[in-house]
């Protein structure tokens, strides 16, 4: 029953890896945007080029950001939180 | 300049050696201490030593070791571009130290605006930590800033800042300045909150993103070339071939391009943020001899 509960634990937390990752689909559909903006402004005003493109990269990792918090949530699920809840279920249980 | 003086040249060498020996000083430590282990992990800073302390012990760290050294690194390399240094004479490394801090001193004014130029050394400061820092990955070592506590600490510093120049007009002005549209209060006191929590996030999940990724491409072409190469007799069926040369490419943008976006990002932030709390108007209206 135990490894039971363990193996559950585990799923549970790679399984919430997983899902926390989707959060990735707005950041790429968001920096996608802003290269594709970025490139027509380029096309039109060819001179502005190397400003454009500090502009461009600055709003780009500003909108990695929230891809990274789901990030570093699948990293503390995956590494952290596994033998946390197996210690607090061993507690419980008293072994 | 006399560059042909022994004297000279052997602070010269010195100060060469100061850049060079913490990093490998750094390699030694990491060689001496890692234990050995099967297969790849992914793991934190290794802990070193714990200093006992009233409330919780004081952890040494490999993070705490590995950013000392890359300040001793990095304050030989300063000593070296401006060692012999003087107006008139012109040599490769006083170009590249002029270089340096006139395109700092440029990009702090044009960013801050002129009532902040005394920002650029600061500014300077934290981009060479941080730059130097998430390099410091392609020697093999733990870079310091996939640490959270290494980036909170620097995004903790530019709350600081931002808390001490927005209260520049007073605790009154600064209260007044959550309450900008009345009913936005608690999102604006949020707000306040998540600049460094976001700012010290993103430095670390990209460093930590870059070697994650790259020690599961390292151990997922460990795998491949042991199931196409591993009928070859002997050797070359136990060596893993596929690994060389492959996961350069994605050091190239992890180590290299990522981290040095990171470091000009987090300078960029902290310019920005600084240079927005502060009420210059108000600030203006109060002290006209200042302005």
């Amino acid at each position: 029953m135990l490894e039971l509960a363990i193996g559950i634990i585990l799923g549970a937390c790679a399984l919430g890896a997983g899902m926390a990752m989707i959060a990735g689909i707005g950041p790429g559909i968001g920096e996608g945007n802003a290269v594709a903006k970025a490139c027509e402004a380029i096309g039109r005003q060819p001179e502005c080029r190397s400003q454009v493109t500090t502009t461009m990269l600055m709003g780009c990792a500003v909108a990695e950001t929230t891809g990274l918090y789901a990030l570093v949530i699948a990293i503390l699920l995956i590494f952290v939180a596994p033998g946390r809840l197996v210690d607090i279920l061993l507690n419980a249980v008293g072994k | 300049m006399n560059k042909s003086n022994g004297k000279f040249r052997l602070v010269d060498f010195l100060l060469v050696l100061m850049m060079i020996l913490p990093v490998a000083a750094g390699i030694v430590i990491k060689v001496l201490t890692t234990p050995q282990k099967e297969g790849i992990i992914i793991e934190g800073a290794m802990i070193f030593a714990e200093i006992p302390f009233p409330v919780m012990p004081i952890l040494i760290t490999e993070t705490q070791v590995n950013s000392w050294l890359i300040m001793i690194s990095i304050i030989g390399l300063a000593l070296y571009l401006t060692h012999g240094i003087r107006a008139g004479v012109e040599t490769k490394r006083q170009y590249l130290a002029e270089w340096i801090v006139e395109s700092c001193q440029n990009m702090v004014s044009s960013n801050m605006g002129g009532y902040f130029k005394g920002f650029a050394p600061f500014i300077t400061a934290l981009l060479g930590l941080s730059a130097f820092s998430s390099l410091m990955s392609l020697t093999g070592l733990f870079p310091p800033t996939s640490d959270l506590n290494t980036t909170a600490g620097w995004a903790l510093l530019t709350f600081i800042l931002i808390t001490y120049y927005k209260m520049k007009c007073g605790p009154v002005v600064y209260l007044k300045s959550f309450a900008e549209p009345p009913a936005l209060a608690p999102l604006n006191i949020i707000s306040e909150f998540a600049t460094p929590i976001s700012m010290a996030f993103r430095h670390y999940g990209n460093v930590l993103s870059g070697s994650v990724i790259s020690v599961l491409v390292a151990a997922g072409l460990t795998g491949l070339s042991q199931v196409l190469l591993g009928r070859l007799p002997g050797f070359l069926g136990e060596f893993p071939f596929l690994r060389i040369g492959i996961p350069a490419v994605l050091s190239v943008y992890f180590d290299i391009f990522s981290g040095l976006l990171q470091a000009y990002i987090f300078a960029m932030l902290t310019m920005l943020y600084v240079a927005g709390a502060f009420p210059e108007e108000e600030y203006k209206k109060r002290h006209p001899e200042k302005a």
